[in-house]
């Protein structure tokens, strides 16, 4: 028997192997996708975890998903369908007097004028930041050792965006970048309240808190969303997988091949090159480009095998950082949840419960030390206020971001799983009382169980952390940027490759305008060009 | 023994005897160890070396033991030279490179047989090692103090050897290795050294190491047998032509600034390099070098006159297309020689080059212009390097 061929083989069917896909088939290429789940989406997905109950799995807010993306591949045309969007932001507080933070306003009696007027102001500065990363975001990173022209163009070029800002903007920009968002929001505002929820956009999905370096950087990254277009958190109609289903079939559409409940084994190559992989059913498949969706951890300490790779990239592999710390927690209830002071349409919004920065940092000193907090940080959402379909008749799913729980737990994750679901189910009740009794079954998934079943090392949001020394041009690791690894022909197109996670897709398209750069693709293994129309 | 965190210095097995000969009281320090520069005379050593018998105690050379079932594996990813063929009982030359295909160091390996090897280094590498260790079944140990070692080099070493009761040593081949009993243990013999001529190096735990010492000795009393120090041994090795590391280049992951480390074409030592074997450290750099050429090329510099070439600039014409890093006056070729690094398009047998010697007398410092010229071979190389049996003189 003669093995399958195909141009690309790529592996993963996560948001960005499936925009990597579609764009490369757009383009001629031949391109089989290996999914090892069962559906496509990876960490965008939906499931049902409770008898007609279904949830978001992982991600549940969509707020960076690419425009140009969404137009480029016809998502809309696709099934692509959003059943709320520009959502606000609400930080609970246990008096009641709630902050409503939106990209426009902030709002809240308890907030001072001169807070609200900062508000604007520190908003207005931050999306001027974002912009300059979202221009580098949707182009390859220039290499910073033996540049080319092209190199040092896109690196002149970022120089220029960060100048045009004007000089006290830049100054400011080369000031924050290295501190932490808490010293720079204790500059900024006096409210409590408001400095804990704005750091958790800088906290959100790392092993950081907000005193830790590196967190303003994670804020700009989760502000992209404010350049591309989005004014607040969006929620996908039917979940994530709608998003993911949408992808697929402009894939399929394209041409491109999809196979779930396909796990590869191994990433096939000679010692310089890639040849395509292997399945876990024995199947050999022949390609001259490898796209990895997975992380680059799994890329190449399991696919790859550190035995066909040299020691430099050894050390960096493993020394990257990708250590989860969010847990999923799904609730099915009988009926609406009662928030303390917020009506119905007040708790379809992005519902975060932060208290203080000095909390969120005990509660990720626990963490560093692999114990769970008992002052939980959550970000929660009840998406059948939008979505009708996702529960039975008049129940509801309430799905929430849990963070600080460690991946490495000092215990064992499974001894302590109740335990610490009921914390959790505590801390909504402060909130909204009476939701405990409300409460039909539950799940909850830790990072231990996010790597499991989404093959996500360490549970990582990010497949590695979003860090001043893991991105841009040393993302994943210094040396092996521009998507493009140390094996010829082998690609990454996940996360774990430049701009970094979220559900943006802009991973997925870079690295496929990469590989459609290299030519590659279009040569077959016998060294032959094909015909590409 | 104590460790090196707990003396300044450390001592080797052979101290003691070391110590006593060294009549000049002249130490050097080598990876910790304190190790003698001369014993008595520079000139009478080397001449013992070319003449007779020198012996030089290399213990604190950094000794690596890589065992487990994919050692050989391993291996051959470390080193640039396909380490599957080098047989059991065998020893070989050899270098490794990091990603960037730049050359940490060189050394001997050892193939013991059923994937156990000895590596011995001039750097420590122990961390390297274990890094490109993950993935392979391997255990590395460090086992410098575990052995003491001598070379004993030179026309009559074997005929010493064979008066010591080593029977059939002349039989050992070039690169061979094979075991003797000795007192109630044995003694680990190999066919190798740093001087160009016969000789071998002689292994063995550190309890015996006086009685080795002591028997050595006395059984090369008639044969004209001198401990040698680092000086003497720097004279052959140059002699010989062996790259010395840290001399004559830096150890890749030693270097701080960019472009100051060398590949193994750069070195002169592409022949060790093999890209047949598969994945092996620094293969995609060396490969890419390979097709865009190399920076800089290695030449051995036959220099007129006698004023050794040291630190020397090379010039083409008035252009500075080089620098020196080993000279020395060998007596034996009677010949004035010069190791170079130099820009590759002038690395051409017989090609006229100039070295920039500054040398100083009472003070009075002398800029000397001396012709000089590209040589393919190293100026000493005796044939009973490579006889088997070996002479007896
Ligand atoms: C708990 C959690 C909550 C999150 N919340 C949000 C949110 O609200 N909003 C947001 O925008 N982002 C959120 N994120 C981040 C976001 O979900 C991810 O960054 C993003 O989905 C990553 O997409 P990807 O396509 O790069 O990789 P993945 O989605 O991880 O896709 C990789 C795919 O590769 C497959 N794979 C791995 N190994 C193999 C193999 N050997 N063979 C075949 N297939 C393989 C996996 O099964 C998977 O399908 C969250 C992440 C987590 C973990």
């Amino acid at each position: 028997m003669t093995n399958a061929r195909y141009d690309v083989v790529i592996v993963g069917a996560g948001h960005n192997g499936l925009i990597c896909a579609a764009y490369l088939a757009k383009a001629g290429r031949k391109v089989l996708v290996l999914e090892r789940n069962e559906q496509v989406g990876g960490a965008a997905v939906t499931h049902e975890f409770s008898d007609g109950f279904r949830v978001s799995s992982c991600a549940q807010w969509l707020y960076q998903f690419n425009p140009n993306i969404r137009a480029e591949l016809k998502l809309d045309q696709y099934g692509y369908e959003l059943a709320a969007e520009n959502l606000s932001t609400i930080a609970l507080s246990a008096d009641s007097n709630h902050l409503t933070l939106s990209s426009a306003e902030l709002n809240g009696a308890s907030v001072t004028e001169s807070d609200k007027k900062a508000y604007q102001l520190f908003i207005k500065q931050m999306l001027k930041f974002s912009g300059i990363l979202a221009k580098a975001s949707e182009r390859r990173i220039p290499k910073l050792l033996e540049a080319n022209w092209g190199d040092r163009f896109a690196l002149f070029k970022l120089g220029l965006e960060m100048k045009l800002l004007g000089k006290e903007d830049m100054q400011d920009l080369l000031r924050i970048a290295l501190i932490n968002i808490y010293d720079v929001l204790q500059e900024n505002f006096d409210n409590d309240l408001l400095k804990a929820a704005l750091s958790l956009d800088a906290t959100l999905g790392t092993h950081m808190g907000p005193r830790s370096p590196n967190t303003v950087f994670s804020f700009l990254h989760r502000r992209l969303g404010e350049v591309f277009g989005f004014n607040g958190v969006s929620v996908v109609k039917g979940g994530m997988s709608t998003l993911s289903q949408a992808l697929a079939n402009a894939a399929t559409a394209n041409g491109v091949e999809i196979r779930t409940a396909m796990p590869v084994s191994r990433i096939n190559s000679t010692a310089d090159e890639v040849t395509g992989v292997t399945l876990a059913n024995g199947e050999v498949v022949e390609a001259s480009t490898v796209v990895s969706n997975a992380d680059p951890k799994t890329t190449f300490k399991s696919l790859l095998g550190f035995q066909k790779l040299e020691t430099g990239i050894i050390r960096r592999v493993s020394n990257i950082r990708m250590q989860g710390n969010v847990a999923k927690l799904h609730l099915a209830l009988d009926s609406l949840p009662q928030f303390d002071g917020l009506d119905e349409n007040q708790s379809g919004q992005r519902l975060i419960i932060v208290s203080t920065m000095d909390a969120m940092e005990r509660a990720f000193n626990s963490a560093k030390y692999g114990e769970y907090s008992a002052q939980p940080v959550m970000d929660i959402s009840i998406p059948t206020l939008h979505d009708k379909t996702l529960a039975p008749e008049g129940k509801h799913v309430l799905s929430a971001l849990v963070q600080y729980a460690p991946y490495k737990l000092a215990q064992d994750w499974g001894s302590v799983k109740e335990d610490y679901a009921q914390l959790l189910v505590e801390r909504i009740d402060e909130f909204a009382p009476g939701i405990e009794e409300q409460i039909l079954s539950w799940e909850l998934l830790t990072p231990v169980d996010l790597e499991r079943e989404f093959h996500l090392t360490g549970g990582h949001w990010h497949h590695g952390e979003i860090s001043l020394d893991q991105i841009m041009m040393t993302r994943p690791f210094p040396g092996a940027t521009q998507y493009a690894m140390p094996l010829t022909g082998l690609y990454l197109c996940g996360a774990g490759a430049h701009p970094g996670g979220g559900v943006m897709g802009l991973a997925g398209k870079n690295s496929a305008q990469e590989i459609l750069r290299s030519n590659r693709s279009k040569t077959n293994l016998a060294g032959k060009k094909e015909n590409v129309a | 023994m104590r460790s090196h965190d707990e003396t300044m210095m450390l001592q080797t097995p052979f101290h003691s005897r070391v110590a006593k000969a060294c009549e000049l009281n002249q130490w050097d320090e080598w990876k910790g160890y304190t190790t003698p520069a001369a014993y008595t005379e520079v000139e009478q050593e080397y001449f013992a070396v070319r003449n007779s018998t020198g012996v030089f105690d290399l213990s604190p050379m950094t000794k690596y033991r890589i065992t487990g079932a994919d050692a050989e594996l391993y291996l051959n990813k470390v080193m640039t030279r396909d380490v599957r063929k080098l047989n059991p009982d065998r020893v070989g030359y050899t270098i490794w490179c990091n990603d960037a295909g730049q050359v940490m160091d060189d050394g001997t390996l050892f193939n013991f047989g059923e994937n156990n090897y000895r590596l011995c280094s001039y750097t420590r590498v122990m961390d390297w090692l274990q890094w490109s260790a993950m993935g392979f079944d391997v255990e590395i140990i460090d086992e410098t103090a575990d052995f003491g070692a001598l070379a004993v080099q030179g026309p009559t070493s074997c005929a010493v050897l064979k008066a010591m009761g080593f029977k059939g040593i002349e039989k050992l081949k070039p690169f061979g290795i094979s075991h003797f009993p000795f007192e109630d243990a044995e003694v680990m013999i190999s066919r190798t050294g740093f001087t160009g001529d016969l000789g071998y190096e002689l292994w063995v735990e550190p309890p015996k190491a006086i009685t080795l010492w002591d028997r050595l000795f006395d059984a090369g009393s008639n044969l004209g047998i001198r401990a040698i120090g680092g000086n003497a041994l720097e004279m052959v090795r140059i002699e010989a032509g062996f790259l010395q590391a840290g001399v004559d280049f830096v150890p890749a992951e030693e270097t701080v600034r960019i472009g100051r480390s060398r590949s193994p074409f750069e070195l002169g030592l592409g022949w060790l390099v093999d890209f047949d074997k598969g994945v092996f450290n620094g293969r995609q750099a060396l490969l890419k070098e390979k097709r865009e050429g190399s920076r800089y090329a290695f030449v051995f510099l036959d220099v007129e006159g006698n004023k050794p070439a040291e630190h020397s600039f090379i010039l083409k014409g008035n252009k500075e297309i080089g620098t020196v890093t080993s000279a020395a006056w060998c007596p034996t070729a009677k010949s004035n020689i010069a190791f170079a690094q130099i820009e590759s398009k002038y690395a051409n047998s017989g090609e006229n080059l100039t070295a920039e010697i500054y040398y100083q007398t009472e003070l009075k410092w002398t800029r000397l212009l001396a012709k000089c010229h590209v040589i393919d071979s190293p100026v000493f190389s005796s044939p009973k390097r490579r006889q088997t049996p070996a002479p007896d003189f």
